[in-house]
């Protein structure tokens, strides 16, 4: 715990700025706050994946509270805040963090994490500027032994510099922790509550906007709780406007293994990229640029690189010219350098998958509920490690004439837009599911019907989107045939697990027709005949597919006749041992062998009857024949009957 | 109490059964899943038959077997039900569909969960028996239509006596309510010359009112929207044993052409009374999608299940006709469907003394 000063310190060295905030004031749209209904769940998702990501990398179990109220007399104005136990940010770094776009710790490192590129925060900091003109509001403390500091601040969008409003010491309501609170235009929708959503003008995206398990997926209800299943760690506690509470616990207090740090890989750099790295490169030679600035490339093969691009290896890397910058890259690529390390990647884990779905949907396995879950191998796409996740949850609770609901995440943050072009989709649709026991009108190209949820998780250093506004995930064909494959495992455990459901109901709706509707119907129409009940034994043997057992006994003075049938009606050989008891002599076995015992005899038979084979046995006794015992053979597969009389 | 004999037809009815209860238990004899083997009764399943001109089920069979938990409950409900027509028919007793159904509720599993089950119950004893369900003492509770023109009938009394009158003097203003069973009902004497069948019980008033049965010696049927079996059978009679057209006046929507079609082909769901019932030579009056443009009829749009059921008769065999195929398609292109009583936006006396005159006279019944 002592580390979280020197962490928050660390942190802030590394931070660097990039100037784009007029850009980014004209083009809010690829950053999730084109509508007013998206701004607000993209500004709370900021934040909330702020404050993960800071947990996580910290070692600390999240606890975020997240609460929107609506601002009193006026239209379509809301309070967004959000509070989490977290390192807190040091006083100096405060209004960087906040203030100013593109400024973040994790823009020049290649790791797994929820905000890639930065701007998360401060673009919802602007948004909430540039409808309210409010300021937004930080409060934040790094140790229970430092003061909290409160900030209001805005940011000058022609600079890209954050202009502090208030600065002051302050008592914070928590030991260690940032909270947020932002006043922003939007509009809320209740996506706990069944009913329908009003879609504002211009966005077009009614197809996912029906409710189903998870809610409204479009909603901030939703966003939270799909948050809540991939990270069961986390406590997340949510008060909307009207009042509604609902605390999302934890379901484990392992926190996910801890991202590690890599460098690019050569593969998967662009010209770009490969500029901006030139540009702030703390290096100033263009070899020792190469060999510690990628993942896998030694002193050698970056002398080799500066000779097959003909730079001089001494240069200063920021002084490349765009045509230096292009032979580099030339080179680079040229070269054979080693596929990148792949234990930078964090997935969820098969267990912790299986149970943040079981904790948000009450599922248990135990009460017929399926949940599975299967997560794949690293694998490498142009150079950037990636792994899928994905998992099923198969239960009668949720709606079985609807189309599954599919819930998609990149790097443990709920994808809630595009679902129609996301590469996890278009894998899933190209799947043929009626092979796998869920119906699909239409064949593939369609997702499947059936009362399951179906997860995909696509961790990377870099997950490739369709668009800067981070929705969907780009159809890579590495990414496309990994997400099939684990999709496809857990389809298999499905498969498995709905087929052993249908012989379960054909064996309990055939047990009922035996023991309860063919007697009554036998009775009925015997009695309406005025006619003996005849012996159903051979019927019920005929439908369960058992091997019958049917006695007759005639009985003439002191001696019993028995004869024996046995039928097989189940399609496989059945060998086994019939054994009789008699109270009495037995005067004739035939072919049976007598044991003697007590004034008791017993008779055994080793019989094997073909699929549909008949015997018959006789024998003669002085006593009454007891009921027929079978050994080698299971109970329910055999029925025992009896002709003339009730069952001995 | 004594037991009333039983007369020769219900003794025969009963037989019919009982042949049914005794082919089930010899079945089990015969160690045979027991099992019932029955026309399907959807519309891929009814054919033509050139001979009666109606249409009627084909040769496809469904089977009701005990080996599947539907069929075992369905031959359990088929005895209970079988064994309560017995008794029935032993006791000179009857009852409606709906009795039936309340009855089943003291069966235990045998028990109906909804008044459709047990109906299908009896149409289905009905096709395996060939035998109407008011020879088992049953009758529908559908109230009866009603019927105004010139004829003159004699009806059976409760009493044992007869009663005769005449349609138009001795009814009221809403006409004579049809009987369960019309066959009792004997035509004595009429000057009409056609039958118009009518959908909705504002126009039947209507054409009353303006006296178009005088006008046109029209014998007048309401048919209170899918006609009951009755009524069916009594326009079968008036075209078959009077030699009069019949037509039929609908609204214009595909579930008035369904009207039609069980008039003039018999119903999917009872095709094995079409001979019985069905009146090929019944025409459609109208209203017809061309109509609605020709008479610039006020409209409303269609909905889902209007386009449902207009795309449901394209595969209809009863509807396979070039006639048909063009007013579906014309219906369903203006997406316009419109109510017979409709007309009256030209005036309470247009439909009788412009519409009906200039159908009938294109139709060559004027």
């Amino acid at each position: 715990m002592t580390d979280f000063l020197t962490i928050a310190e660390e942190l802030a060295k590394r931070q660097r700025a990039i100037s784009v905030a007029e850009f980014f004031e004209k083009n809010r749209h690829i950053l999730g706050f084109d509508s007013k209904r998206k701004s607000l769940i993209t500004a709370v998702k900021e934040a909330v994946d702020n404050s993960l990501d800071a947990c996580e990398e910290t070692g600390i179990l999240p606890d975020v509270r997240v609460e929107i109220e609506r601002v009193e007399g006026e239209k379509d104005v809301y309070k967004v805040i959000v509070e989490d136990n977290g390192p807190g940010i040091v006083k100096e770094q405060i209004p960087n963090v906040f203030g100013r776009l593109l400024y973040g710790s994790r823009f020049h490192s290649i790791r797994q994490s929820r905000g890639q590129q930065g701007i998360g925060i401060s673009a919802a900091v602007l948004y909430a500027q540039l409808t309210t003109g409010k300021p937004t509001r930080i409060i934040s403390r790094i140790h229970p032994s430092k003061p909290a500091y409160y900030y209001e601040l805005m940011i000058n969008t022609q600079t890209n510099e954050p202009e502090i409003v208030v600065e002051r010491e302050t008592e914070a309501p928590f030991p260690r922790g940032t909270r947020v609170e932002l006043e922003l235009e939007g509009q809320y929708v209740a996506g706990y509550k069944e009913g329908t959503i009003q879609e504002e003008g211009g966005s077009n995206q009614s197809e996912e906007n029906s409710f189903r398990m998870i809610g409204v997926k479009q909603s901030v209800y939703g966003y939270l709780k799909s948050t809540a299943i991939v990270n069961p760690h986390a406590r997340i506690f949510f008060r909307d406007p009207y009042g509604f509470e609902e605390l999302f616990e934890r379901a484990t207090t392992e926190l996910p293994k801890k991202a590690i740090e890599i460098k690019p890989h050569p593969e998967g750099i662009d010209l770009g990229t490969l500029m901006k790295m030139m540009r702030y490169t703390e290096r100033t030679k263009i070899i020792s640029f190469l060999e510690n600035e990628f993942s896998r490339l030694g002193r050698r093969t970056a002398k080799e690189i500066c000779a097959i691009a003909n730079v001089d290896p001494d240069m200063n890397p920021r002084e490349a010219s765009r045509e230096e910058a292009m032979r580099i890259l030339k080179a680079l690529k040229s070269v054979k350098i080693s596929a990148p390390p792949l234990d930078c990647l964090s997935p969820i884990g098969e267990e912790m998958l299986k149970k943040g779905l079981m904790k948000e949907f009450n599922l248990n396995p135990k009460e017929g509920d399926f949940v599975e879950a299967v997560t794949r191998q690293p694998s490498v796409y142009l150079g950037n490690p990636f792994l899928v996740e994905a998992a099923i949850a198969y239960s009668e609770k949720f709606p079985k004439e609807e189309k599954v609901e599919l819930i998609r995440y990149a790097n443990r943050t709920p994808l809630l837009y595009q679902q129609g072009g996301c590469a996890i989709t278009q894998a899933i649709e190209k799947i043929n599911w009626r092979n796998y026991g869920l119906s699909q009108p239409g064949g593939t190209g369609n997702l499947p019907i059936g009362p399951a949820i179906i997860v995909v998780h696509v961790a990377s250093t870099n997950v490739p989107y369709t668009s800067e506004s981070k929705e969907a995930v780009a159809s890579v064909d590495e990414i496309l045939s990994e997400i099939e494959l684990a999709v496809r495992a857990v389809a298999r455990k499905l498969k498995i697990f709905l087929d052993r459901q249908e012989i379960l109901k054909k064996r309990k709706e055939k047990e009922e027709i035996i023991s309860e509707v063919l007697p009554l119907f036998v009775e009925k129409i015997s009695k309406m005949l005025n006619k003996e009940k005849p012996d159903i034994s051979p019927i019920i043997a005929k439908i369960m597919g058992n091997v019958l057992i049917q006695s007759k006994v005639e009985r003439n003075g002191e001696l019993y006749r028995v004869i024996i049938r046995l039928k097989n009606y189940d399609d496989a050989m059945r060998s086994f041992r019939l054994y009789q008891s008699v109270k009495g002599d037995v005067v004739d076995a035939k072919d049976g062998k007598i044991k003697r015992m007590d004034g008791m005899v017993t008779l055994s038979w080793d019989v094997k009857l073909k699929p549909g084979e008949e015997k018959f046995i006789e024998y003669f006794s002085k006593g009454e024949p007891q009921k027929p015992v079978v050994d080698g053979i299971e109970e329910e597969m055999v029925t025992i009957g009896m002709i003339g009389g009730d069952s001995i | 109490m004594t037991k009333s004999i039983i007369n020769e037809r219900d003794f025969k009815t009963l037989k019919i059964l009982m042949n049914l209860v005794e082919d089930l238990y010899s079945q089990i004899v015969r160690e045979e899943i027991p099992h019932i083997k029955i026309p399907t009764r959807t519309k891929l399943n009814i054919e033509f038959d050139e001979e009666s001109e109606v249409w009627v089920y084909g040769d496809r069979l469904s089977e009701r077997s005990a080996k599947r938990a539907r069929g075992a409950y369905q031959l359990l409900k088929t005895a209970y039900v079988i064994d309560f027509l017995k008794y029935q028919l032993e006791e000179n007793r009857s009852s409606t569909l709906r009795e039936l159904y309340y009855i089943s509720e003291g069966w235990g599993k045998a028990k109906f969960r909804e008044q459709q089950e047990s109906d299908r119950l009896i149409e289905d004893l009905e096709i395996i028996t060939d035998v109407q369900r008011e020879y088992f003492h049953i009758t529908p509770e559908e109230d009866g239509a009603n019927i105004f023109g010139p004829i003159r009938l004699r009806e059976r009394l409760r009493s044992g006596d007869t009663r005769e009158f005449h349609c138009i003097d001795d009814v009221g203003e809403k006409g004579y309510p049809i009987p369960s069973n019309v066959d009792n009902l004997e035509f004595i004497e009429h000057d009409a010359k056609m039958v118009i069948a009518i959908e909705t019980g504002g126009m039947y008033a209507r054409l009353i009112e303006n006296n178009f049965y005088d006008e046109y010696d029209a014998i007048l049927v309401h048919l209170k929207g899918q006609p009951a079996r009755s009524t069916r059978r009594l326009i079968k009679r008036l075209n078959e044993e009077l030699k009069l057209p019949v037509v039929v006046f609908t609204d214009g929507d595909p579930w008035s052409y369904r009207i039609y079609a069980s008039v003039a082909y018999g119903s999917i769901k009872s095709a094995h009374l079409s001979e019985y019932m069905a009146c090929p030579s019944a025409q459609f009056i109208g209203i017809r999608p061309v109509d609605i443009e020709k008479y610039k009829l006020p409209t409303d749009r269609l909905n889902d299940q209007d386009i449902k059921a207009l795309e449901s008769m394209k595969t209809d065999p009863r509807f396979d006709t070039e006639f048909w195929r063009e007013q579906i398609e014309l219906q369903l292109k203006m997406n316009k469907k419109a109510e017979q009583q409709a007309l009256a936006r030209y005036g309470l006396d247009y439909v009788t003394s412009v519409y009906l005159p200039e159908r009938l006279t294109e139709m060559g019944i004027i």
